[in-house]
């Protein structure tokens, strides 16, 4: 938010309404604690919010003239303004129409092309580049809670996301339930997790801090608690947090997820250990059960 | 013998919804009992119950509309309270099974049974006036549709006082909204009365695209056909094209529930993806089905209202068709996050921003209309200014969601609910504000009162910018929707805000309310005997207000667009020596009792009263036989007849 740069008297009286608008609207959006998508800590996030401010910027380009021309001719051609020319008649003019339909065009040109680039730079499946070897984990969204599996450190947590800075971090996810979808707003990106499927996701955080996580798609009564927290912690923390999870608390085995999966409101909690196949067997129970065999 | 029905079902230990119920209950059997007390039985079933005249059945639409705008909004200012004081710990006064009922009832109602039946109703009543005929094409099929909308409307509320409604959102996905995860009554109750309805709406939309293609006046081509019945076909042949989508997709899901079948199940080899791939398929359609119209209101309001030809009615022309065809080709645009690939997300996001191009192209020519007209500020140019640039801003906010990166961050977040509340109240309910305002001296002969049209007006604009805009914050602060409290207490301050909102608009609708009932007291001195109030453009200005049986005891002779507008160049034309007697269909009372039937068939499974629904169904197909046997459905009105009214419409046109 930079001063307004200075303007003639003229300016300011011809665009007034269009200053009021921007105005109100940049309060109301830009809060001055920035949060959420405005506050991005990864790379996903950072394009995404470029992205979406520069896709503003354009359409503003003609949103605001619009808006302006609207109230100016209003008020410029109201009834009793007898000054004002009047043509009734007036219902045609090949110039003017070739420029009502070459605005919007050009600019969906512009933005298609924004959209197509966008779409597959970010990917949600697209392995991020990097020089660091990416860390995997299985999300499984339940009534009302996230699991979190580490394939490859053999530890599980509930309701809490941690991942190391700096490191990618390539989600598998599914649903044990209902359709939900992951999203943490200042990594970017969410995804459903659907069940009997995988939808995959990547994400980096590049900064250690905590970010709030949701679900973004209504799942039933307990929806509103199904909330996570991502701390996103240093190498060394978040392996001396691995050795912590390791030495505390149960294994994730088929008892003890019986017990997670049942509908409810969970705090967060760490895993020892997991059994093994645990997240193909909630994607697909039939087909995991048939390989075991 | 009743089902699943017992005293259970009747929520005597919760008290919202007891006093609900109770308020419900009252209100009805004291309409019924003030009616009756009245003697207005005979009256209500003889001019309005049994009526097949497009213009009754044109006004009982809007008047359901109406009166759901109320139900929908009283679940809205529910909401919006839950949400202004249900922040950090505090768990506001609604809990989440109840909260959940009222979110997916406000979408269900204002969409099928506020916005569906407002704009139906305005195409009844106007296209066939505008066409310069006599009724649609099938007046009575006309009364079977709208009876089967109010019995979707009037189950729907039974669900308030017996039972539950659904607790799943407006579009109730699955699986959430399969047996497995939601064994009640409430998605029934959405399914019946949404099928129910959806097939009146199916027959509606297919009386009027006959309308329009089979019936016009003399002279009347395509293209001089009003931009309102352009706007009215589009949106009818959308209607034929996506309602039995909807129909096919609720029947599957309910073959599910009720035969135990694997459609959208998690197992079993069901898919659910295909639920919302199919939902979209009719529901994006939907959107436009419902905004055309309002766009063909204000093409109507705001050239009449600056005294000028509307700029560039080709273009106008086009762009409606095009809109019509591409909004096929967008739905994915709804599920982005689902992991389609690249291309196919690119896709359907550049396709979506192309429908920004006509629709850019309609504002643009709106423009040109007002410039160097002669703008006269009665209420509905008022809320088509509003329009416009409430418009201009809900677009921008959707091309923005097409952008696939961007919807990534935005979708199923409060922004997403800012940005279609934008669209829909900002086009489609100022739309039919303003429709209402401009056309009701038509439906009823006199004026309504404007000082309270433009508190309702200014009450709504700046109602809905409060309510609406902490919203678009909201979701870029991380607020998804459906939430039923919340831990972050800095988001409280704006949903404060919107709970401010949401009060400035109950005084826009206390205003409009108050405006009807003191117009209707004060109707002697605003009568208006010319039948042209406005100085309009088009032919359903051009016979008495309210118009006859038979809307023209001469049809008119078209030979240019705006031809009510090229009749009043040439001057008045001489009175026909003599005139030719009209054959108006007679009342019939197959849409009502066929839709009393209905409603028994559709609560009867709600319940699994298999007997009641069986018998429902037989009686319901027996009418409808019955009603085929009728073999007297036309009455004439004789030249005598016609003659005499004409000469009191032009004495009373003398004395205004």
């Amino acid at each position: 938010m930079t001063a307004n740069p200075p303007r003639t008297r003229h300016q300011t009286r011809l665009s007034r309404p269009g200053i009021f608008v921007a105005v109100a609207a940049l309060c109301l959006v830009a809060p001055c604690h920035a949060e959420g998508v405005l506050d991005p800590q990864g790379p996903i996030a950072s394009a995404e919010r470029l992205i979406l401010l520069n896709a503003t910027a354009i359409m503003l380009v003609v949103v605001l003239p619009v808006i302006v021309l609207t109230l100016a001719f209003a008020w410029r051609y109201r009834a009793s303004n007898r000054r004002a020319a009047y043509r009734p008649d007036w219902s045609y003019s090949g110039y003017i129409e070739l420029v009502t339909w070459s605005i919007p065009t050009m600019v969906v040109l512009l933005l298609a092309a924004v959209a197509w680039i966008g779409s597959h730079q970010l990917d949600p499946a697209l392995s991020l580049q990097s020089g660091v070897k990416p860390i995997r984990i299985e999300v499984v969204s339940l009534d009302w809670k996230w699991l979190f599996i580490y394939p490859d450190q053999q530890v599980a947590a509930v309701n809490q996301l941690e991942i190391p800075t700096g490191v990618p971090v390539e989600f598998v996810l599914t649903s044990a339930t209902v359709m939900n979808s992951f999203f943490v707003p200042q990594l970017g990106s969410q995804i459903y997790t659907m069940p009997g499927m995988t939808t995959r996701l990547n994400l980096l955080a590049e900064r250690a801090g905590d970010y709030p996580g949701l679900s973004a798609n209504f799942s039933g009564d307990g929806f509103s608690d199904m909330r996570f927290l991502v701390h996103a912690v240093p190498a060394a923390e978040f392996k001396s947090w691995l050795e912590h999870a390791r030495a505390a608390g149960a294994t994730l085995d088929a008892d003890s997820y019986a017990q997670l999966e049942r509908p409810g409101v969970n705090t967060s909690q760490t895993y020892s250990g997991v059994a093994p196949h645990l997240f193909e067997r909630i994607v697909q129970p039939t087909a995991a059960r048939g390989a075991e065999q | 013998m009743l089902g699943k029905l017992s005293w259970a079902a009747i929520p005597f230990d919760q008290p919202i919804p007891m006093a609900a119920c109770l308020f419900i209950v009252v209100g009805v059997l004291g309409v019924l009992g003030l009616v009756t007390a009245k003697g207005w039985w005979p009256y209500l079933w003889r001019e309005w119950i049994t009526s097949v005249d497009h213009k009754r059945i044109g006004v009982m639409y809007v008047l359901l509309g109406l009166v759901m705008l109320l139900r929908g909004f009283i679940d809205a200012i529910m909401m919006r309270t839950q949400l202004a004081i249900a922040a950090g710990g505090a768990q506001g006064y609604l809990p989440p099974e109840h909260y959940d009922q009222i979110f997916s009832a406000h979408g269900t109602i204002m969409i099928f049974f506020m916005a569906m039946p407002f704009v139906v109703g305005l195409m009844n009543f106007v296209v066939p006036l505008q066409l310069g005929v006599r009724d649609v094409a099938f007046p009575v099929l006309n009364a079977v549709s709208f009876w089967l909308t109010a019995s979707g409307a009037l189950l729907v509320n039974t669900s308030l006082v017996v039972g539950e409604f659904a607790r799943t959102g407006w579009l109730a996905y699955p699986p959430l909204s399969e047996l497995q995860f939601s064994p009640g009554v409430g998605v029934d109750y959405y399914l019946w009365a949404l099928q129910i309805s959806g097939i009146g709406s199916l027959l509606a939309g297919i009386n009027m695209v006959t309308t329009i293609l089979k019936l016009r006046a003399p002279g009347m081509t395509y293209m001089r056909m009003p931009v309102f019945c352009w706007t009215a076909l589009c949106s009818s042949m959308l209607i034929v094209a996506a309602f039995p989508v909807l129909t096919a997709t609720f029947g599957m899901l309910l073959l599910d529930r009720y035969a135990g079948m694997h459609f959208f199940t998690n197992d079993g080899g069901g898919n659910f993806m295909m639920y919302v791939n199919l939902i979209w398929i009719w529901g994006h359609p939907e959107v436009y089905i419902l905004v055309l119209p309002a766009f063909g209101v204000f093409s109507e309001v705001i050239a009449t209202f600056s005294g000028k030809a509307l700029f560039g009615y080709r273009s106008m022309v086009m762009a409606t068709l095009a809109i019509c065809v591409l909004s096929f080709m967008v739905w994915l645009h709804h599920f982005f996050t689902m992991g389609a690939g690249a291309n196919v997300n690119a896709v359907f996001g550049i396709m979506s921003m192309v429908i920004a191009i006509p629709t850019g192209v309609k504002l643009f020519n709106w423009l040109f209309t007002l410039f160097r007209g002669r703008i006269r500020f009665e209420v509905p140019v008022l809320w088509a200014i509003g329009f416009m640039v409430t418009f201009a801003i809900g677009g921008m906010t959707g091309v923005l969601q097409a952008v696939p990166p961007a919807d990534f961050v935005l979708h199923n977040s409060l922004f997403l609910v800012a940005h279609f509340h934008n669209v829909i109240i900002g086009a489609v309910l100022f739309g039919a504000m303003a429709g209402y305002y401009y056309w009701f001296p038509k439906a009823f002969g006199f004026t309504l009162d404007k000082r309270l049209g433009a508190v309702s007006f200014w009450c709504w604009l700046i109602g809905f910018y409060l309510a609406f805009m902490p919203l678009y914050a909201l979701g870029l602060l991380g607020m998804t929707r459906r939430m039923q409290h919340y831990a972050d207490l800095r988001w409280q301050p704006y949903l404060i805000v919107a709970e401010v909102g949401a009060v400035v608009i109950l005084g826009g609708i206390i205003a409009t309310i108050a405006q009807l009932v003191v117009s209707i007291r004060t109707r002697e001195a605003r009568r208006d005997l010319t039948g042209d109030p406005w100085d309009g453009r088009t032919l359903e200005w051009s016979t008495s207000s309210p118009p006859p049986a038979y809307n023209f005891a001469v049809l008119p002779k078209v030979d240019s667009l705006d031809a009510f507008w090229a009749m009043k160049q040439r001057g008045p034309s001489a009175a026909p020596e003599q005139y030719e007697p009209i054959e108006v269909p007679r009342n019939s009372a197959n849409g009502f009792v066929t839709a009393f039937f209905a409603v028994i068939t559709g609560f009867a499974m709600i319940w699994h009263i298999w007997w009641m629904a069986i018998l429902g169904l037989a009686c319901a197909l027996v009418t409808l036989l019955i009603f085929g046997w009728v073999e007297r459905v036309e009455e004439e009105v004789s030249g005598e007849q016609l003659a005499e009214a004409e000469r009191a419409r032009w004495r009373g046109m003398q004395s205004a």
